[in-house]
């Protein structure tokens, strides 16, 4: 087996342990009535024993690919989003070891399989670097800037587990709205890779020609169904969907009929599950978070951030201004990417001021630290897809 | 305003919430907390002290965390929406209008807006500049009004502190144990091996680790001062430079604002990944994506000419270096870096013609024009001459009849040419283009027909100088070590006391991590014999304690 093969191979292993793994801390969550007693002590030592086993499978993974590749597999979306993936799952083995507490996982571990599968989406071959690319700095500044936001992200999985736990779900409140918004989002990015899914399973392609901006022609695929047509646009492949509306030349119709597709198949999933289920489901997972601790919730999301904000800064700003000023001639150039990570850093700072003078713990905390993973999230996928600037590589 | 005396008989600055020696509580509204804000040791803070003056007003202004927190959050909106559009100088134009039309053309009516409001250059706008200005002066006045206060309170706490300080710390436990001068030791034995500092003063026990966390906040808000200000000074002459040149292959330019270097271009390499000669886990990816870039690189000798030398002299230049300028590799001599940032393939080096007889295409001699510097006048054999008389470097066609030019770089070359013949001593006149040829004064005999050309590639290089990097080196850095110990580090305070009564009392504090410093205090109840403390925050065990007590 060659390694680009093995390296896969890898990925797939560690997906399922985390699966696996999910599955056991529920085993841990459930089976206590307090902490002490032995069989949560079993299944919290087999939850993370089979987590650590996945992850060292997704360093396996790491590895292997970046001696087929000859460079730090972080050099497209695929590559970037799977190595943030595995570094939340690294992450919460580090939070683990200090707290103990099995809700993390229950939560932490869909939330990197989720992030994982929404990496495989995007094209999975080994790219050559382009001369931007080419230099030390790439392993140096994306591992890092990575880390820091993985470690972040286990805040906004503590900050989750506090809310779901202490909000009241059965009066309508703002936050019980909100809290199943964040529910949605979620089921949203499952509709997305089912949609994916399915459409590259149907083996669905068509051609279409268009004019762009620059008023010159360009041909472009679609893999899901054409909803929107690009500008003055015509079918190529014989039997193509025809495109219920045309886009102005600003908007790439193919990324609108991806958001589209993602939110039908969400809509549909998140509906079926509310007519299975026939609760909201929050309401389905609070039991879950019922034997968490909310103060150690709530030092835990903060604690994540002390480790994961200096990490962040060093990664995301420090070694980017060094790079960006070896590669683009200036440290700093408003780049979008740029002014994105310097969001983050100026969130995550007001985050903790707020924390420390003005006494922002518990709830408040917790909804913050949640929009921070959203920033994050953001300047990970949509400043990539959607604002154009010099990080567009993929 | 009067300065506080406590019963203890310390001393304190005015304002002061509790004694900086004892702890007691000093006001009323600190008396009826359950537990005491520890987070600046309740000292004395100018700002909430003073408010008369207006130097008091701005200085309370810029002290307050809020205040500071709206200045991040407009920041941090501000530059957000910067973002929704390309700024200005990603902009392919590069006057106003060309920009407006652009904004307009490409985006429409939102466009337009965006552009008249100001955002396409929201980052330079005298507003967003003052916005990190205003943060520069709350990070100074913010971090002044609570240093110093902190300091001196935590260097004046002493070891015994009164039970009304204990008492309202969270993590707090008292009762009758038989805790004697034995246990107090081995109290002490187990924080100095938890590596805590230990003070003793009769009956009580202070023991404190990690203090230097708590100046963490202010070392890092010291280097982004220091980091703010190198990016101010960016604005001063001789500090900052930033030009660009279009440097074509073979040509030797001054490079700008540089005390008297040049470069000369020996070829511009450009190269993409071959499916034949890259690594074949590539195979697939080429195969989808087409053209992937490998290499974009200019070969440069780098010139010094005489003190004093300017652009055009070209004379007595002395040899340097020789470089390879690539992506990420800049060349670099005396603070500059020239990088390598664009280029452009095959642009027009010389066009070679013929002069002709139209009918009979007989030529009566060849010449050839450079297109960098078209001579006046191009002389054959047996008095047939060619003038130019206009050369139009980036045609785009007749405005009422006169030609235009785009811009000076050969994109579509045309000439205004006189040719002389015996037959025509006084000329005929032919507008050249490229594959055509317009003759504006009637028909003519002769005519210029195009033979060949000759292309060369430009690179586009950006000259850089910026002296302020060391100081915005040092800003990052200090800055880092400031974040570092604020966050990797925490201060833990746990005191022990022995009461006259005979009751102990332990309290714990520390700025962050609750968690470890319990466990602390777990280890040093189970050798000491201490009594139960509790977490007077921690609502969760609070309630599952009731439940216990009530037998749920």
């Amino acid at each position: 087996m060659d390694m680009a093969s093995l390296s896969s191979t890898l990925l797939f292993v560690a997906f399922v342990a985390y699966l696996i793994a999910t599955f056991l801390f529920g085993g841990a969550v459930k089976s206590s009535n307090s902490k002490t007693t032995k069989s949560f002590e079993r299944w919290g030592k087999l939850a993370i024993t089979v987590t650590i086993l996945g992850f060292i499978a997704n360093l396996g993974y790491f590895i292997t690919r970046w001696i087929a590749a000859g460079h730090a597999p972080v050099s497209n979306l695929f590559e970037f989003t799977t190595a943030f993936g595995m570094m939340v799952v690294g992450a919460f083995i580090l939070i683990y070891f200090i707290y103990k507490t099995p809700a993390l996982g229950l939560f932490a571990l869909p939330i990197a399989l989720i992030i994982i599968a929404y990496a495989s989406m995007f094209p999975t071959e080994i790219t050559p670097l382009i001369p931007a690319l080419k230099s030390y700095w790439l392993t140096i500044h994306v591992i890092t800037a990575a880390m820091g936001e993985a470690i972040l992200a286990i805040s906004a999985v503590a900050g989750f587990i506090y809310l779901l736990k202490n909000i009241d779900l059965t009066k309508k409140s703002k936050e019980r709205f909100w809290i199943e918004a964040v529910m949605f989002v979620l089921v949203l990015v499952i509709g997305f890779i089912v949609a994916t899914v399915s459409f590259s399973l149907a083996d669905y392609k068509a051609e279409y020609s268009y004019i762009s901006k620059d008023e010159s022609q360009h041909n472009i695929e679609y893999t899901m169904p054409a909803l929107f047509g690009m500008n003055e646009s015509v079918a190529l492949t014989e039997g193509a969907f025809e495109p219920i509306a045309e886009m102005p030349p600003l908007v790439n119709a193919k990324k609108l009929t991806t958001v589209v597709w993602t939110i039908l198949f969400g809509t549909v999933i998140y509906i079926l599950l509310r007519l299975i289920l026939r609760k909201r489901i929050a309401t389905v997972l609070q039991p879950l978070t019922k034997k968490s601790n909310s103060q150690l919730m709530d030092e835990i999301g903060y604690r994540a951030v002390l480790i994961g904000f200096p990490v962040f800064t060093l990664g995301a700003l420090i070694f980017a201004m060094i790079w960006a000023h070896e590669a683009w001639s200036r440290f700093w150039g408003w780049d979008p990417k740029e002014v994105w990570a310097l969001i983050t850093f100026l969130f995550y700072a007001v985050f903790l001021h707020l924390r420390l003078s003005k006494g922002w713990d518990g709830k408040r905390s917790a909804w913050i630290a949640l929009i921070g993973f959203i920033i994050i999230m953001f300047n990970l996928i949509a400043v990539n897809l959607i604002l154009a600037g010099l990080h567009s590589y993929a | 305003m009067d300065k506080i005396v406590c019963t203890c008989g310390n001393v304190n600055p005015a304002g002061t919430e509790l004694c900086e020696s004892c702890g007691r509580p000093l006001n009323e509204e600190t008396k009826e907390k359950k537990i005491v804000d520890m987070r600046y040791e309740g000292s004395a803070r100018r700002s909430q002290t003073y408010n008369k003056t207006i130097i008091d007003k701005v200085w309370n202004f810029f002290s307050s965390v809020k205040v500071g927190m709206w200045i991040i959050v407009a920041i941090l909106i501000a530059a957000a929406i910067g973002t929704i559009l390309p700024q200005v100088f990603y902009v392919p134009a590069t006057n106003e209008t060309d920009i407006a039309a652009y904004y307009e053309r490409i985006y429409g009516t939102f466009g337009t807006l965006y552009y008249q409001l100001g955002l396409s250059d929201l980052y330079s706008s005298w507003w967003f500049q003052g916005l990190v200005g205003m943060l520069g002066i709350s990070l100074v006045i913010a971090s002044l009004d609570r240093v110093i206060p902190l300091y001196k309170s935590l260097k004046k706490q002493k070891t015994k502190r009164h039970i009304s300080f204990l008492k309202r710390q969270r993590v707090f436990g008292i009762g009758k144990t038989d805790v004697s001068e034995e246990s107090l030791l081995s109290a002490e034995e187990k924080l100095k091996e938890l590596k805590y500092k230990v003070k003793r003063e009769g009956n009580a026990i202070l023991a404190e680790r990690g203090r230097f966390s708590r100046w963490g906040p202010y070392v890092n808000h010291l280097g982004l001062i220091i980091f703010l200000f190198g990016v101010m000074l960016r604005a001063l002459p001789g500090f900052y430079v930033d030009e660009t040149m279009w440097l074509r292959e073979g040509e030797t330019l001054y490079v700008p604002e540089t005390d008297g270097y040049f470069l000369e271009s020996k070829e511009f390499i450009y190269e993409t990944y071959s499916k034949e000669e890259s690594k074949e886990v590539y195979g697939e990816a080429i195969d989808r994506v087409g053209t992937i870039a490998k290499n974009y690189q200019t070969d440069v000798a780098l010139y010094k000419g005489p003190e004093g030398s300017v652009a055009g002299h070209t004379e007595e230049l002395t040899f340097e270096k020789e470089a390879s300028i690539q992506v990420n590799k800049p060349v670099k001599f005396d603070n500059f870096s020239v990088f390598q940032m664009d280029f452009r393939l095959d642009e027009l080096a010389t066009m070679t013609f013929q002069l002709q007889d139209k009918e009979t295409q007989k030529s009566y001699g060849e010449f050839k024009i450079d297109l960098a510097d078209p001579q006046p006048l191009y002389e054959l054999d047996k008095g047939y001459k060619v003038e130019v008389m206009d050369y139009y470097a980036d045609f785009t066609g007749f405005e009422e009849g006169i030609p235009q030019s785009k811009s000076p770089l050969p994109n579509n070359p045309a000439f205004l040419i006189k040719m002389y013949s015996p037959e025509f001593p006084k000329g005929e006149t032919s507008f050249v283009m490229i594959k055509e040829t317009v003759e504006p004064l009637g028909e003519n005999q002769h005519k210029i027909a195009f033979q060949s050309v000759e292309t060369r590639d430009v690179s586009g290089l950006t000259v850089r100088k910026d002296l302020t990097l060391p100081l915005l080196a040092l800003g990052g850095l200090i800055f880092m070590i400031g974040v570092a110990q604020g966050s990797y580090w925490n201060h833990r305070r746990i005191w022990v006391q022995l009461l006259e009564d005979g009751q102990t009392v332990i309290a714990a504090h520390t700025n962050k991590n609750w968690l470890s410093v319990k466990r602390d205090l777990d280890k040093v109840t189970e050798v000491a014999h201490l009594p139960k403390y509790l977490d007077q925050q921690d609502t969760d065990s609070l309630e599952e304690k009731v439940d216990i007590e009530e037998g749920v």
